[in-house]
């Protein structure tokens, strides 16, 4: 029992890292109909960012407020590449055939992945032990880190936000609307190109408090773990139901949970290989992902 | 009337790659009219409202609302200036509600008018009661009603509607025409493309008539009422609501 409550609390902290990543590419594909293979390079990206940010400003600022200013920083600085992706590798892509918009994401996550390779060089970098202060809780055998603790209420919190943003506001609804019909939302007087931008800032800042997470929860981060860590999300996305938001969170948890007892209770060595084992039964039976049912519309 | 133009189509061209849709149309719609373009499928009557609209660049030409070129201009940006279109197919979000559906209409509101929201539910008390639902779930008169409920919300001055009878019951083009006949009354001037001829010219001042791509006859209601070509190609063997 012990083991498992602990692989629970393990899991979620790890799933809500997929979700949070994974809600980058749902959000994307939902609005263009596109997989943005580079989103797992920016997620890589903000990682590297964040690790700069954390050097500069370590011991100039209290804990509390270097972790404030490095997750805001890291945002603002991905979202901004967020921007030029979406400028540079699928606007000008966006009346072409689908395939060359898809080679075009192939294309961005290679450059990012070798321009971080570029600027930081080809081995592992470490972030400092304890940014955020290494105290465990231990409730009855069960061990929860404060790190754990701050992945799952900021996960939640920035969920919690993200669906109210989605579904109570004009700029949401409005996003929803794309997703639908693009035709129809320009003629509702939406901006849709600056819709399409909305959502690269929000998919790429919430990619970036996912690699921040990585960084600060697991240490070690390489310059290629943007295809790891983005694949997983990926797979979390499809499993929850890919351009469905709740889908995402859904999947992305559910991934994590099955991860962290897979490794729990039988290898570690074994997680990458049962995942798809997973993925492919939930496609088997339920080909639009658990959430990804949609009603049927009447022409 | 001639000097009282809220929309002024010149001599436009529209093609999908090489394909010609409109050659060299011109036509204009006065404030406070209902005007008609009739036409078979693709005489280029979709084509041509989706340019008005701004989903579809014209090739050459003009089209100028309140002596303001709309060619170059963006749709979101002409449906602020106080167009608005019920496009062909409907085309509401099926998986959003009626009300979400109807809010978007007012997209480029700063704020929602209750008032415009009242009446089209006065409109079409089918959307009240369905307010709730998603749009996806309406019958495909209901969904037209929301088509035309939710282009109201911008409070346009100028409305497209784009076959909003096809494929309804006769009952219900009915209602549909007759909904459209008290918007025009209450003072929206409406821009009406339709192959149900009959229908259209019963409640348009003047109508257009396009054939492949080009204006073959043009009048008053009337006038095509009573023309004998009109007669034969579009009132004739057509059923009509």
């Amino acid at each position: 029992m012990e083991i498992f409550l602990q692989q629970l609390v393990n899991g979620l902290t790890i799933g809500s890292i997929y979700a949070l990543v994974a809600l980058g590419y749902t959000m994307v594909y939902g609005v263009l109909k596109l997989i943005n293979f580079a989103h797992g390079d920016l997620v890589a990206l903000s990682a590297y960012i964040g690790l700069v940010i954390l050097m500069q400003l370590a011991g100039v600022l209290s804990p509390a407020l270097l972790i404030l200013i490095t997750f805001i920083s890291t945002m603002v600085i991905t979202a901004i590449g967020g921007i030029v992706l979406e400028r540079a590798a699928y606007r000008p892509l966006r009346r072409a055939p689908r395939l060359s918009a898809v080679v075009s994401a192939l294309g961005a996550s290679m450059v990012i992945e070798n321009g971080i390779m570029l600027i930081w060089g080809p081995m592992p970098k470490i972030y400092p032990a304890s940014v955020v202060p290494n105290i465990n809780f231990d409730l009855h055998g069960v061990y929860i880190s404060l790190m754990q603790i701050l992945v799952l209420v900021i996960s939640l919190v920035l969920m919690v936000a993200l669906y109210l943003f989605v579904n109570r506001t004009k700029l949401g609804t409005a996003m929803r609307a794309c997703a639908i019909d693009q035709d129809a939302a320009r003629l509702m007087g939406i901006d849709v190109d600056k819709v399409i931008v909305t959502t690269f800032v929000i998919g790429s800042a919430l990619g970036a408090v996912g690699g921040l997470f990585i960084g600060m929860y697991y240490r070690g981060i390489t310059f290629n773990m943007g295809w790891i860590y983005g694949l997983n999300a990926f797979v979390a996305a499809i499993i929850g139901g890919i351009g469905n938001i709740p889908g995402a969170m859904l999947g992305g948890m559910l991934l994590g949970i099955f991860n962290a007892f897979i490794s729990g209770y039988i290898s570690s060595s074994w997680s990458m290989a049962l995942t798809y084992v997973l993925l492919i039964i939930i496609m088997i039976f339920r080909p639009t992902g658990i959430l990804g049912e949609r009603v049927a519309e009447k022409v | 009337m001639s000097s009282d133009k809220l929309l002024v189509v010149e001599d436009l061209f529209v093609s999908y790659g090489s394909i010609e849709a409109v050659k060299g149309i011109s036509f204009s719609v006065n404030r406070g009219e209902l005007v008609t373009i009739l036409g078979a499928n693709g005489a280029g009557k979709t084509t041509t409202m989706r340019t008005i609209s701004g989903l579809i660049k014209a090739k050459s030409g003009s089209i100028r609302y309140k002596n303001i070129e709309l060619t170059s201009m963006p749709a979101h940006k002409i449906v602020a200036l106080g167009i608005s279109q019920a496009p062909e197919g409907r085309r509401v979000f099926g998986t959003l509600t009626v009300e979400e559906n109807l809010f978007l209409g007012a997209y480029t509101k700063e704020k929602l008018n209750k008032k415009v929201l009242s009446w089209i539910y006065e409109l079409f008390p089918r959307l009240k009661e369905r307010k709730n639902q998603l749009a996806g779930t309406l019958s495909g008169g209901e969904q037209q009603m929301l088509a035309i409920g939710r282009a109201l919300m911008s409070e346009p001055e100028l409305l497209l509607l784009d076959e909003p009878s096809l494929g309804l019951a006769p009952v219900l083009v009915k209602t549909i025409f007759d909904t459209i006949k008290q918007i025009k009354e209450e003072g929206t001037t409406i821009l009406l493309v339709e192959q149900n001829a009959k229908a259209a010219l019963k409640l348009a001042d003047r109508g257009y008539v396009l054939e492949v791509g080009k204006i073959v006859m043009e009048g008053t209601s009337k006038e095509l009422i009573s023309s004998p070509k009109i007669q034969e190609a579009y009132l004739g063997k057509k059923k009509a609501g």
